[in-house]
């Protein structure tokens, strides 16, 4: 099994979010980036198809030269090799555009995504992908397994799960569940010395506009302080929820 | 030209989030001066959509269509927005249209904005603004393709009632074959879903094991609310996964959010941040999440949540 997973290279879930260049940028100084928690658990459950069933596992970016730390992470965790598409991503539809080149040049039957990135939240580049290549999609993806050319897909639906079985060529938006948080695996000193050797490839974009455009960033107002209600007045609560609030 | 709204049901049922986009895409029609359309797959009764705004609906009734499928669904949401000559259309964000809409962005060779929170504040650029970074930052994107495919963000806009009503077409669209079979359905029956609740109640790690959970699924009764917990809560078992919610768990955008024995660590606040008014209950008067409520009660939850229960008893009683 020839698979794909596809890492978005975004802020820490800690970071302070502020933005540059009159609101218009994201500003990531001082900004520590990670694999997408998504990506995370899709690249840990490829961990298991290779060593379980000796696939190989190759991980894709499609961004400037920053996010190559991130990518040599990902081959430090045990994928054997990385692409990088040399281009911004500045929209999903482009970037679903570039790794839907990246699969049919490489001929990957299982393509790895996540559910949505962290940042952006766009939630839309696996899918995008999928009528692309026009491949099978199984979205919000809690379970996966494979079998020859057959897989068996775990979706959460809101208010439960069902299970799919799908042909290969498959392309999943995983999330949390497809693997179990234990299973995350941090880098070791073997690994990050292995993943020097491991072959990190350059490509060029191919030439596509993307279809929407980022004009300006804003940030909430402030919040105002809370109101607080002593434990022995509920009541009151009652009142400021029902009253005030108007929320029950 | 009409705005074309994907109005989606479930069991036959209208979900409240096929509301919301009827609301929404009638606000948008207006500022196209145009009409609205919807469209709806298996669904019992429809003409009520005309209540939020809806002209005309178009239905679709088909065995094949029994359970949803992405592709499928994309495709026939694709064929009305042909028949109809739409330039924009409206999808909610419940788990179902979020998984069609690329699909359907692909096959319209639409730009598509997820996460959208208002109508947009310009039609011509069509620029709208949306959440981003998990509800830490509002992003104003513009989309430069003709057709046009918003996603709206759960509880944002909300439900708008206008006097209008609906007329009803039968719509045959065709449905193609898959290869994608469900093998097995597994729902929590009878429970709101976080997804559609109004009201949320979620349990940290201050209530100390799965065995206080009760008092939190007792609260919840009351309320007619989905119940919730911290990633923690559910790393070491004591909820099931489907109960995370935060930056890497479920997103929350409820009404009323109530947050017992939970820190407030900013990944959990980015993923619930969006919910409209929220209340803490906590011990400890430093906990971060009282910077982030608009109530609180500092106080061991294993007195006032009973005490709690026993007031909004009271309270409903005399409602
Ligand atoms: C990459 C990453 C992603 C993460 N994503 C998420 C996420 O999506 N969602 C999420 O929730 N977390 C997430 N976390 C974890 C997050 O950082 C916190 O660890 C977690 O939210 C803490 O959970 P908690 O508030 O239940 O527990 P704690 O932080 O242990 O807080 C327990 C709280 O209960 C209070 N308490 C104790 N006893 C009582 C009592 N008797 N009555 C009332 N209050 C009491 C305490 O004062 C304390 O404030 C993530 C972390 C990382 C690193
Ligand atoms: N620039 C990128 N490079 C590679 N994969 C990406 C990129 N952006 C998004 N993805 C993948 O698509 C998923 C969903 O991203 P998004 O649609 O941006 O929310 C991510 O979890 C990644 O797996």
């Amino acid at each position: 099994m020839n698979i794909l997973v596809c890492i978005s290279h975004v802020p820490d879930t800690t970071s302070k979010i502020n933005f540059t260049d009159n609101d218009s940028k994201f500003d990531a100084n001082g900004v520590q980036f990670v694999i997408n928690p998504n990506d995370e658990f899709g690249l840990t459950r490829a961990m298991w198809f290779k060593e379980k069933q000796g696939a190989k596992v190759t991980v894709v970016n499609v961004g400037g030269s920053e996010t190559e730390p991130t990518l040599r992470k990902a081959l430090a965790i045990g994928a054997d090799a990385a692409i990088r598409v040399n281009t911004k991503a500045t929209d999903g539809f482009k970037v679903a555009k570039q790794l839907a080149k990246v699969i049919t040049d490489g001929s990957f039957d299982l393509v790895i995504a996540g559910r949505e990135s962290i940042d952006y939240n766009g939630g839309m580049v696996p899918g995008m992908v999928a009528g692309l290549t026009n491949a099978n999609f199984v979205n919000n993806c809690i379970a996966l397994e494979v079998d020859g050319n057959t897989a068996s897909a775990t979706r959460e639906i809101d208010g439960g799960k069902e299970t799919i079985s799908v042909g290969l060529p498959l392309i999943i938006g995983g999330q949390k569940g497809l693997v179990e948080e234990s299973e995350l695996r941090i880098p070791n000193m073997r690994g990050i010395m292995m993943a020097r050797q491991k072959p990190l490839t350059v490509v060029e974009p191919d030439e596509t506009n993307s279809k929407t455009a980022s004009i300006k960033f804003e940030k909430p107002a402030p919040k105002g302080a809370v109101k607080l209600v002593p434990e022995d007045n509920l009541d009151e609560l009652i009142n400021l929820l029902h009253n005030e609030a108007k929320v029950i | 030209m009409s705005v074309l709204v994907y109005t989606e049901s479930d069991q036959g049922k209208l979900k409240k989030g096929a509301f919301e986009v009827a609301s929404y895409g009638k606000a948008v029609a207006n500022q196209l001066g145009t009409t609205v359309t919807a469209i709806s797959i298996n669904a019992d009764e429809t003409s009520v959509l005309g209540n939020y705004g809806v002209d005309k609906v178009l239905t679709v009734s088909s065995s094949e269509l029994e359970s949803f499928n992405a592709k499928i669904y994309a495709s026939v949401i694709k064929q009305a927005a042909e028949k109809e000559n739409s330039q924009i259309v409206i999808i909610s964000s419940s788990a179902d249209s979020k998984y069609l809409a690329p699909l359907l962005a692909v096959d319209l060779q639409a730009g598509y904005v997820s996460n959208v929170i208002e109508t947009p504040i310009s039609t011509s650029p069509f620029t709208v603004k949306r959440n981003a970074f998990t509800n830490k930052a509002f992003e104003i994107t513009q989309i430069n393709t003709n057709v046009k495919i918003v996603g709206v963000s759960s509880n944002a806009f909300g439900l708008v009632e206008s006097n209008g009503s609906a007329t009803a077409e039968d719509f045959s669209p065709t449905i193609e074959a898959s290869n994608l079979k469900v093998e097995s359905v597994d729902r929590t029956t009878n429970k709101v879903t976080i997804a559609d609740a109004d009201i949320v109640v979620s349990g940290g790690r201050g209530l100390k094991g799965p065995e206080n959970w009760g008092m939190i699924e007792e609260l919840a009764d009351v309320l007619g609310a989905a119940t919730a917990c911290s990633k923690p809560v559910s790393d070491l078992g004591w909820r099931p996964h489907s109960e995370h919610v935060g930056q890497t768990g479920k997103p929350v955008a409820s009404n009323l959010y109530i947050a017992i024995g939970i820190s407030g660590a900013i990944q959990h606040l980015a993923g619930v941040n969006a919910s409209k008014v929220k209340v803490v209950i906590n011990t400890d008067a430093e906990a971060p999440f009282f910077k982030a409520a608009d109530y609180g009660v500092v106080g061991d939850a294993f007195t006032v949540v009973p005490k709690l229960i026993e007031k909004i008893k009271a309270f409903k009683a005399q409602q």
